[in-house]
């Protein structure tokens, strides 16, 4: 076994790439503690435990707002919110735009669409528009469809099972000790509420947040230890991006080391899930932050836009992957 | 001020968006945002984002996309 420098880069190696552990809280922190010179030597390690527990595909995924703004939860970071002075306003979807969009996603060789909508939960126009949304993308386009609709009562998850929806993403968005700070409307609990019965209903769960809220090192090992207890089959990983009129508008980007030690950390805590860059990798890390992230634990990208802000064009994550060997995962491996 | 650049600036609503120290920010903003404002009445925009591209448009002064 090799040991280096780094007591807790091989308690990891033994733990999670050998046995395919994660990574328990305090050897977490200790990772998102490293001095800056043992960063490359913990994106290796994440690297190698994502090869043997995940493998080299890379899932490809495609996002879209069927219902933008006016939302009327408090998430202090989110420029959807109605209740802050954000520029972000109301508007819905056609169902048309929503099929042109799934296509577009489904011809960069994405296996993976999401709905995503700004509200506490859905309501009953909401849930009908999915309806008629989702079997119209299935009639057109062949493509996994997962939605992201909010807080979700035990009949909402029953039709989205019936509509063939495969996925659903709900964020605990951060620890369940520092979420009173960034949220007040609802509760983490609440939350995880949702998450049990999307569990329980077989569609697979997809749960992640955003880093860099304001959170502790200690509180953001938490949220990865929290994570790994409700074990999602995918954890989106956001790096705040301050959006202007939120609470958080005006938190500093976070620090690219920082972010890069997340990185690492949560796939060391969370060996086999299928860990996605999501929004705010362009302003954290940059260009390059693609690269460091997808040879340090990721492998999952979100191409093209997100809800409200755009991306790196999804050609240009495309040639990465091509140029780093790893295949996009085929929509047949995922059904 | 260049016709092109309008009276309000696309993502803040403020004036003088020529003002390149004003709204140097901005700018650089913009290139992972769309506009939010319209640079002629500063109504905030409908803006649509989707997987390729975005459309904003204002009730006044019609539409805009990538
Ligand atoms: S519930 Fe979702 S859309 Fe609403 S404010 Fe919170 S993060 Fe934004
Ligand atoms: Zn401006
Ligand atoms: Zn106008």
């Amino acid at each position: 076994m090799p040991t280096s420098e780094v007591p807790v880069l091989d308690r990891a190696r033994t733990r999670v790439l050998e046995e395919g552990l994660g990574l328990e809280e305090a050897d977490i922190l200790e990772v998102l503690r490293l001095p800056d010179e043992h960063i490359p030597a913990a994106l290796q390690l994440a690297h190698e435990v994502r090869m043997r527990w995940c493998g080299p595909e890379v899932e490809v995924e495609g996002i879209v707002s069927l219902k933008t703004g006016g939302c009327p939860e408090d998430c202090h970071f989110c420029s959807q919110s109605g209740l802050f002075s954000s520029p972000v306003r109301s508007v819905w979807l056609d169902i048309p735009s929503l099929v042109k969009a799934a296509q577009q996603t489904a011809a960069t060789g994405a296996s993976e669409f999401c709905i995503v909508a700004a509200v506490r939960g859905p309501d009953a126009k909401l849930m009908q528009q999915m309806r008629d949304g989702v079997k119209a993308i299935k009639e057109a386009v062949d493509i996994n469809v997962a939605a992201s609709l909010g807080m979700l009562s035990q009949e909402q998850v029953d039709d989205l099972v019936d509509m063939g929806v495969h996925r659903y993403n709900h964020n605990l968005e951060t620890c369940r000790s520092y979420f009173p700070n960034v949220v007040t409307t609802h509760s983490w609990e609440e939350r995880w509420g949702t998450l049990k019965m999307v569990r329980d209903s077989g569609m697979e769960v997809c749960c992640g947040g955003i880093i860099g809220l304001g959170e502790t090192l200690e509180q953001r090992a938490e949220f990865a230890a929290q994570l790994a207890e409700l074990q999602p089959d995918e954890v989106p990983l956001n790096f705040l991006n301050p959006r202007p009129g939120t609470p958080l508008g005006d938190q500093p980007v976070m620090d690219p080391k920082d972010a890069l030690r997340a990185i690492a950390a949560f796939r060391l805590a969370l060996p086999r899930t299928i860990l996605r860059y999501a929004g705010g990798r362009e302003i954290t890390l940059g260009d390059l932050g693609t690269r460091e992230g997808l040879l340090g634990g990721i492998n999952a990208v979100i191409v093209g836009n997100y809800l409200t802000t755009l991306g790196r064009p999804a050609t240009s994550d495309l040639e990465l992957l091509q140029e780093l060997k790893m295949p996009v995962k085929a929509l047949s491996a995922t059904l | 001020m260049s016709a092109a650049v309008g009276t309000y600036c696309d993502r803040c609503g403020q004036a003088d968006p020529a003002d390149a120290a004003a709204h140097a920010g901005c700018r650089a903003a913009r290139e992972l945002e769309p506009p939010r404002y319209c640079t002629h009445c500063r109504r905030r925009m409908k803006v649509q984002v989707v997987p390729t591209g975005w459309t904003a448009s204002c009730v006044e002064h019609g539409s805009l996309s990538s």
